[in-house]
C-alpha cells in the first residue's frame, strides 16, 4: 500500500521536478566540495559548511535575524531576475537579456531617485519602464528583423551597462569622491522603498523593506497571469507554435513583444528593489555586466520554470552566495559559489534527462506490473 | 595610424578564429552559445603556459607553440561539456551555453586566485596572470607596426576552414548533418560523431581566440573580468557572415576596426576633439554588431537543424 503511495507520488509533475532540482543542488555542492578538496584539504569542509551556514554562523539570535533580513532583502531582486526569465521562457525566449534589463532599470530607479528626488514609486515605475523598453527593444528585433533573442540580449546588456555608467556618472548623482553613486538614504529618504514596520521582525535591520513580501507578490501574479488567464495562456500558445497562433487569430508579433516587454519590466522592478533600500550603491566604473540578471536564469531552472519554486531557489542561490564571502581567504576566495552555482545551472541542463530516466523506469514498472496481471488472469503473455 | 591598423588586425584575427569555431559547431547542427566560456578557458590554459614556461627551452617558437597547444587543448577540453550534454544527453543547448559562461568564468577566477594565493602565502588575492616576457616572444617589429605571429595563425585557420568545409569529403558531411540530420543519417554519415567533431573544433578555435585576445594589448590578466563579451561579438560576426568563412573573415575585419577603434581613438586629433566619453567607444562595437544585424538577419542562411537534438528514433 505504503509503495503504492509512493509510486503513484513519484508520478507527479512537481515532485519529479523538485527531485530532480535537489539532485542538481547536490551535484554542484559535490562538484563545489572536491574544488575545495583540490585547492586545499584541510579547510575543504568547513569552508564548505561556512557557505552552507551563511547567516548561521553567527551565535545570537539576533545578528543572525539580521543577517537573514540581508539575505532577503538581496533575494528579492534575484527572485525578480527569474521571473523575468522565466515568463519570458514560458513563451518560447531565452531572456539572456535580463541582466541589461535589470543594469536599466538600476540606471533609471536611482537617477530618479537621486537627480529628480523623486519617491520611491516613482522610481520603481520608472525602473520597470526602462527594463520593459529594452525587453520590448528585444522582441521588437526578433519580429521585425529576425535577430535572435539571445544575441540582441547580449548586445543589449553590454550597451546598457555603458549608457548606465554615463548616465549615472552625472553630477549630483555620483559622488564626487568616489567611483560609487551618492547614498539614497542620506539624499532623498522619500526615494527609499517604506519598511512599514517589516524590519522589527529582522532585530531592526536598515535595508529591510517592503520589497520582500513585493517579490513573492509578484511571483503570485506571474504564476497567476500565467496560468489561469487567458491573456498568459495566449501568449503560452504564441510561444508553443507561432504560425499556430497567427492562424487562430492571436497577434502574434503583439505577443512576441509584450512578452519581453513584461519580462524586462520584472528584472528591472528586480534592480528598483535592490538599489532603493540603500543596501548598496551603484559603482560607475563597473566592466562587467552585475551577475543578478545571469543568477536568475539559474534560479529559473533550478525552480523548475515554476514561479513559486523560483522563490525557494532564490533564497538558496543568494544564501550560499553570500556564504561563500564568509569563506576563509587565506585558502579559498569567494567565487567558489559563483562556481557552484554556475555548476548547478549546468546540471539543469540535464533535467529533461533525469526526468525521462525517472519516467522510463516507472514506465517500465507498469508494463511489468500490466504483464503480471495478465499472466494471473489466466491467458498467457505473449 | 599604423597602431589602428595593428589593432584591428589583432582584433579581427580573434572574432575571425572565434567565429570560424562557432561556425563548425552551428554547421554540425549545434548551437554554441559558450564560445564565450571556451574563450577563457582558451586562454587561462595558454596565459599557463606562458606563465610557467622558461623562455631559455627553446626561445620563441617553442614558446608560441606551447602556448597554442595548451589553449587549443583547454578549449577543445571545455567544449566536451556542450558536446556530451548536447549530443548524448539533448540537453537544452541555450541553457547548456550559457552555464558553461558563468562556469568558466567562475572556475578560472578560483583557480587563478587559488594560485596567487598559494604562491604568495595569502599576499596576493588577486586573479590576474602576468606574462610580459613571453607576450613578447609573439611580436615582430616592422618599424612601428608591431607583427603578431598570431595573425597568422588566424590567416592559416581561415584558409584551412574553406578547405576543410568546401572541398573535402568531412566538411560535406559536416554540413549535412546541420542541415538534415536524418537524410546524412540515411546514408551512413554517423551523426553523432560530426557534431562531436564540429564542437570540438569549435573548441579549438575559441580556445586559440581566447589566447590572442587577452595578449592583444595587455601583458597580464584579470580572469575575474572574463572577455568581456567578445565571444558574442564572435556570434555576431559569425551571423552577419552568414556562415560562410570568406564573409566571417569581412565581417571580422568591420567589426575589428570597430573595437580597435575604442583602443585608439585618442590617437586621432578628430575624434578627440569631438569629447566623447570613452563609454561611448566602448559601447561601439556591440551597437555596430546590433544594427547590423537588425539589417541582415531577414534572410538568414542559418543551418536548419541547428539546435535541435538529432534523435535516431525521429522522423
Amino acid at each position: 500500500m505504503i509503495r503504492k503511495k509512493l509510486a503513484s507520488f513519484i508520478r507527479k509533475d512537481g515532485v519529479q521536478t523538485l527531485l530532480a532540482s535537489l539532485l542538481c543542488v547536490l551535484g554542484g555542492l559535490l562538484i563545489g566540495f572536491a574544488v575545495l578538496l583540490i585547492i586545499e584539504p584541510n579547510g575543504a569542509f568547513e569552508a564548505i559548511t561556512v557557505i552552507l551556514k551563511n547567516f548561521f554562523k553567527f551565535s545570537s539570535s539576533r545578528s543572525q535575524l539580521k543577517y537573514l533580513g540581508q539575505t532577503l532583502v538581496r533575494t528579492a531582486p534575484l527572485l525578480m531576475c527569474a521571473l523575468s526569465v522565466l515568463f519570458a521562457y514560458k513563451v518560447g525566449m531565452f531572456n539572456i537579456g535580463a541582466a541589461g534589463q535589470y543594469v536599466a532599470g538600476a540606471c533609471a530607479a536611482l537617477f530618479f531617485a537621486l537627480y529628480f528626488k523623486a519617491p520611491w514609486w516613482v522610481c520603481v515605475l520608472a525602473a520597470m519602464a526602462a527594463g520593459a523598453l529594452l525587453g520590448a527593444a528585444s522582441g521588437a528585433l526578433k519580429t521585425f528583423c529576425n535577430v535572435n533573442v539571445v544575441i540582441s540580449g547580449i548586445m543589449l546588456n553590454w550597451i546598457m551597462l555603458y549608457i548606465t555608467n554615463m548616465v549615472l556618472s552625472t553630477d549630483g548623482v555620483k559622488n564626487p569622491m568616489s567611483p560609487y553613486t551618492i547614498q539614497v538614504r542620506g539624499n532623498n529618504t522619500q526615494g527609499l522603498l517604506p519598511q512599514m514596520g517589516i524590519q522589527t521582525l529582522f532585530s531592526n535591520e536598515k535595508s529591510v523593506t517592503i520589497a520582500i513580501p513585493l517579490a513573492i507578490i509578484m511571483a503570485v501574479v506571474v504564476w497567476v497571469v500565467l496560468n489561469k488567464t487567458r491573456f498568459g495562456y495566449e501568449l503560452k500558445a504564441t510561444g508553443y507554435n507561432f504560425h499556430a497562433a497567427k492562424y487562430s487569430g492571436m497577434k502574434e508579433r503583439r505577443n512576441i513583444i509584450l512578452t519581453m516587454a513584461i519580462s524586462g519590466a520584472l528584472a528591472g522592478m528586480g534592480a528598483a528593489l535592490l538599489y532603493l533600500t540603500g543596501i548598496e550603491e551603484w559603482e560607475t566604473t563597473i566592466s562587467s555586466v552585475p551577475a543578478m540578471g545571469f543568477s536568475g536564469i539559474a534560479v529559473a531552472f533550478l525552480g523548475g520554470l515554476s514561479p513559486i519554486g523560483s522563490i525557494l531557489a532564490a533564497f538558496f542561490i543568494q544564501h550560499i552566495t553570500l556564504g561563500g564571502s564568509y569563506v576563509d581567504t587565506t585558502y579559498y576566495c569567494a567565487q567558489i559559489s559563483s562556481l557552484i552555482s554556475s555548476l548547478i545551472i549546468f546540471l539543469c541542463a540535464f533535467v529533461g534527462f533525469f526526468r525521462y530516466v525517472m519516467q522510463s523506469r516507472i514506465g517500465k514498472k507498469d508494463e511489468a506490473a500490466q504483464a503480471k496481471l495478465q499472466a494471473e488472469k489466466g491467458g498467457s503473455v505473449t | 595610424m599604423i597602431l589602428l591598423l595593428q589593432y584591428t588586425l589583432l582584433f579581427a584575427s580573434v572574432l575571425m578564429l572565434v567565429a570560424l569555431g562557432g561556425c563548425f559547431s552551428e554547421r554540425s547542427g549545434v548551437i554554441n552559445i559558450g564560445l564565450e566560456g571556451i574563450m577563457v578557458v582558451g586562454a587561462l590554459g595558454g596565459a599557463l603556459v606562458m606563465k610557467f614556461l622558461p623562455l631559455e627551452m627553446g626561445g620563441a617558437p617553442v614558446m608560441i607553440l606551447a602556448t597554442l597547444v595548451a589553449s587549443a587543448a583547454a578549449g577543445m577540453l571545455f567544449s566536451l561539456l556542450l558536446a556530451v550534454a548536447a549530443i548524448h544527453f539533448k540537453a537544452d543547448q541555450t541553457i547548456t551555453g550559457t552555464a558553461m559562461n558563468m562556469l568558466a568564468t567562475a572556475a578560472a577566477t578560483v583557480a587563478v586566485k587559488a594560485m596567487n594565493t598559494a604562491a604568495s602565502g595569502g599576499n596576493d588575492v588577486s586573479s590576474d596572470i602576468i606574462y610580459t616576457r613571453a607576450r613578447n616572444t609573439f611580436i615582430v617589429r616592422f618599424g612601428n607596426f608591431e607583427f603578431n605571429w598570431f595573425m597568422l595563425v588566424a590567416l592559416i585557420a581561415l584558409v584551412v576552414s574553406y578547405v576543410v568545409l568546401y572541398k573535402m569529403r568531412f566538411g560535406l558531411r559536416l554540413r549535412a548533418c546541420g542541415e538534415h540530420p536524418q537524410a546524412a543519417d540515411s546514408v551512413g554519415i554517423n551523426v553523432y560523431k560530426m557534431r562531436y567533431a564540429g564542437v570540438l573544433i569549435s573548441g579549438l578555435l575559441g580556445g586559440i581566440g581566447g589566447i590572442v585576445y587577452i595578449t592583444a594589448g595587455v601583458s597580464s590578466w584579470k580572469f575575474e573580468n572574463g572577455v568581456a563579451g567578445f565571444g558574442f561579438l564572435a556570434l555576431a560576426v559569425m551571423i552577419f557572415g552568414q556562415w560562410k568563412p570568406i564573409r566571417i573573415a569581412l565581417a571580422a575585419l568591420l567589426f575589428g576596426f570597430f573595437r580597435a577603434l575604442g583602443n585608439v581613438y585618442t590617437g586621432f586629433d578628430l575624434l578627440k576633439n569631438l569629447n566623447l566619453p570613452s563609454q561611448v567607444y566602448n559601447m561601439l562595437p556591440y551597437i555596430i554588431s546590433l544594427l547590423v544585424l537588425a539589417l541582415t538577419s531577414k534572410n538568414s542562411l542559418a543551418p536548419k537543424a541547428e539546435g535541435i537534438p538529432y534523435d535516431k528514433g525521429s522522423r
